[in-house]
C-alpha cells in the first residue's frame, strides 16, 4: 500500500505544514509516500520533501483553481498509486477538498488529526474537538483513509534525499470548473498566521487601528505573523482574515502573545493549543491571564515598544 | 427561490466540556444548546436574501427529539418550515447523507450551512453534500450576493480573500461577515410554534467513524506573572527555549 499527501505551496515554497503532513505520512509506515502538487512549484522544490519523507512527487501539468478540480486530481492519483491512505495539512481549504476526496474514493475521514493513529486494536485516532477544548480518540472504519492533521502534530523529519518528480494530466471535466475564480486579494511577504510559530495579537486595549503600528514592528523582530480578537475585525480596524479565536483562525504556534486583549472565552478557543502564552494587559483581572503561562501586568504602550528592542538586543 | 439552511444544535460556546460514562459521553448536564453560531450565519443571510427577492426557507436538521426547540428557535427567525431527521449526527458523512436525501427530494436553489460545527469542527459536511448531488460547493464564505442565477461568493483564504461566481444551484459553508446575527421577535417565537416541523427517518450506509472515547486536555500550570520586560524575556529564552 501506498501514501498520498496533498502537499501547497505559498508564494512558491511548500508550505511548512505540507512538509510536516509529509513526515506525518512517512511515520505513518505504510508503504510509499508519494506527495501530489496541484500548483506551479519549482521541480527543485517539489523534490525537496524527499527530505521530509516523501519517495516521490507527482505534479499537475494543469493548473487546478477549484475545489472539485482538486479533489477530481487527488482521486485520480489514489487510483493510479492504489494507496489507501490520505494525509492532507487541515486548513479551510483542504479540508474542503479532502471532504469530497472522502466521498469519491469511499473513505473514512477525521479532521483535526493531533496524534499518529493506534492501529493495536481496529484503527483509531486521536482528534482534537470543541475547538480546542477537548478530544476524542476516533475509529476509522473504512479500508480507505483520510487524515486531516493539525499543525505540529509530528515533528518535521529531514533525513530522506530528493525525491523523484513525476507530471500527471488530472482528467478535469467541466463539472468541476463551475465554481469561478473572479479575483483574489491576498497580502504578500506575510507571515500566514495558521503557518505561523509565532503569533502576535492585540484586542481593543491598543484602542484604535493606528497603534497596530507596535504590532507589527515587534512581530516583525519575531518573524511572527500578526493576529487580532473579534471585536478588533469587526470593528474593521483588522481584516478578518487576522481575527484569531472561535469564529475565526485557529492557531497553534510556539508562542503566542496576547497584547490587550481580554480572553473572552471565544478568544481563548482559538488560541488553546499554543505551546506557550504570554499575556500582556493593564487589567490583573483579565481571564487571559489564567490560560497563560507568562503575564506582564502593564500599558502596553510602554511594555510591547521595550519588548521589541530586548528581543532585537538578543538577535 | 428555495432555500435550505442546515443547522447543528450544539453547546453554548461558554459551556463547561466535561465527559461521563467512563468519558464515552459528553455530559450535558446544565448546558445550554444553541444553534451553531456559524449556522446561525448561514439563517441571517437567507433572511436577508428572503426579504430581498422573496425565498422560501426551509431548516434541517439532523438529531434527536431533544433538538426541537433549537429547530423552533430558527423557525422564530424566520425559516417557513423545518425537517428534523431523527437520528444522532454520527459524523460528517453520515449527516451529509441525510441532508444529500432530503435535497434530491426538493429542487432547492441554494443549500446553506455553516463552515463547520463547533462542537466536532470537522469543516466537511458542505463539502460532502456537493459531491453527493454532484453541485458545486463554496467555504469559508464571507459574503453572498445573488444576481439572476448567478451567486456573488467572497471566500476567506489564507491571508486574503478570493472573489468567486457560480450559478445556482449550489452548496456554502458560511462565516462572518455574511450577516448580522439576528434574535427572534415575540411575533416570531409565536409563529414558529405552528410551523411545520416535519420528522423523517434516516437513510443511507451510515457513518464512517465513531467515536470511541473522550478526553480533557492536562490542565495548564500557574501563570507566571514577572515585573519586567528583561524578565519576561529571559524566561522565553531559558525557560521555555522559545527565542
Amino acid at each position: 500500500m501506498s501514501v498520498i499527501v496533498y502537499i501547497e505551496s505559498s508564494e512558491g515554497k511548500i508550505k511548512k505544514s505540507s512538509r510536516e503532513a509529509v513526515s506525518y505520512a512517512r511515520a505513518l509506515n505504510n508503504g510509499d509516500v508519494v506527495a501530489v502538487s496541484l500548483e506551479a512549484v519549482e521541480d527543485a522544490e517539489l523534490a525537496s520533501v524527499g527530505k521530509n519523507g516523501a519517495g516521490k512527487v507527482l505534479v499537475s501539468e494543469t493548473a487546478i483553481e477549484t475545489a472539485e478540480a482538486a479533489a477530481t486530481a487527488l482521486a485520480q492519483a489514489v487510483n493510479s498509486t492504489g494507496a489507501d491512505t490520505v494525509v492532507v495539512a487541515g486548513s479551510a481549504s483542504s479540508s474542503v477538498i479532502a471532504a469530497r476526496l472522502a466521498i469519491k474514493i469511499g473513505a473514512s475521514m477525521v479532521s483535526n488529526v493531533v496524534a499518529l493513529p493506534d492501529t493495536g486494536a481496529g484503527y483509531t485516532v486521536r482528534k482534537s474537538i470543541f475547538t480546542g477544548n477537548a478530544f476524542a480518540t476516533v475509529e476509522l472504519k473504512k479500508a480507505n483513509k483520510i487524515l486531516s492533521i493539525n499543525k505540529n502534530t509530528v515533528d518535521i523529519s529531514e533525513d530522506g534525499s530528493e525525491a523523484g518528480v513525476e507530471k500527471f494530466s488530472p482528467g478535469i471535466t467541466t463539472d468541476d470548473t463551475r465554481v469561478k475564480i473572479t479575483g483574489r486579494d491576498k497580502a504578500t511577504g506575510k507571515v500566514l498566521l495558521p503557518e505561523a510559530d509565532i503569533v502576535v495579537s492585540g484586542g481593543r486595549g491598543l484602542k484604535g487601528p493606528e497603534n497596530w503600528g507596535m504590532i507589527e514592528d515587534l512581530a516583525a523582530v519575531l518573524g511572527a505573523a500578526t493576529g487580532c480578537s473579534k471585536p478588533v475585525s469587526d470593528m474593521d480596524w483588522r481584516p478578518h482574515s487576522e481575527h484569531v479565536g472561535q469564529t475565526g483562525i485557529k492557531v497553534s504556534p510556539t508562542l503566542y502573545i496576547a497584547i490587550g486583549i481580554s480572553g473572552a472565552i471565544q478568544h481563548l478557543a482559538g488560541v488553546n493549543s499554543s505551546k506557550y502564552i504570554v499575556v500582556i494587559n493593564t487589567d490583573e483581572e483579565a481571564p487571559f491571564f489564567k490560560a497563560a503561562d507568562y503575564g506582564i501586568v502593564g500599558d502596553a504602550f510602554e511594555v510591547v515598544p521595550k519588548l521589541t528592542e530586548a528581543i532585537k538586543a538578543l538577535q | 427561490m428555495k432555500i435550505l439552511v442546515c443547522i447543528t444544535h450544539v453547546p453554548d460556546t461558554t459551556s463547561k466540556i466535561s465527559f461521563t460514562d467512563n468519558d464515552t459521553q459528553f455530559d450535558k448536564t446544565g448546558v445550554q444548546y444553541i444553534i451553531g453560531p456559524y449556522d446561525d450565519y448561514a439563517i441571517a443571510r437567507a433572511m436577508e436574501l428572503k426579504e430581498g427577492m422573496g425565498a422560501e426557507v426551509t431548516v434541517l436538521n439532523v438529531g434527536l427529539a431533544e433538538t426541537e426547540p433549537t429547530i423552533r428557535k430558527a423557525l422564530a427567525l424566520g425559516a417557513d418550515d423545518a425537517i428534523r431527521v431523527n437520528a444522532e449526527p454520527e459524523d460528517a458523512l453520515f449527516v451529509a447523507q441525510q441532508i444529500a436525501a432530503v435535497a434530491k427530494e426538493n429542487a432547492y436553489d441554494m443549500i446553506l450551512m455553516g463552515r463547520e460545527s463547533i462542537d466536532f469542527n470537522g469543516g466537511q459536511v458542505h463539502a460532502m453534500v456537493g459531491e453527493m448531488l454532484n453541485l458545486p460547493s463554496v467555504s469559508p464564505v464571507m459574503k453572498l450576493d445573488i444576481e439572476g442565477n448567478t451567486a456573488k461568493m467572497t471566500k476567506e483564504i489564507e491571508g486574503g480573500k478570493e472573489y468567486v461566481a457560480v450559478d445556482m444551484p449550489f452548496v456554502a459553508g458560511c462565516q462572518e461577515p455574511i450577516a448580522e446575527w439576528r434574535i427572534p421577535n415575540m411575533r416570531g417565537i409565536m409563529t414558529a410554534r405552528s410551523k411545520p416541523l416535519n420528522v423523517i427517518e434516516p437513510v443511507g450506509d451510515g457513518a464512517g467513524t465513531t467515536v470511541q472515547k473522550f478526553a480533557l486536555p492536562p490542565a495548564k500550570g500557574a501563570v507566571k506573572i514577572v515585573d519586567s520586560v528583561d524578565e519576561l524575556v529571559d524566561l522565553l529564552k531559558n525557560e521555555a527555549k522559545v527565542l
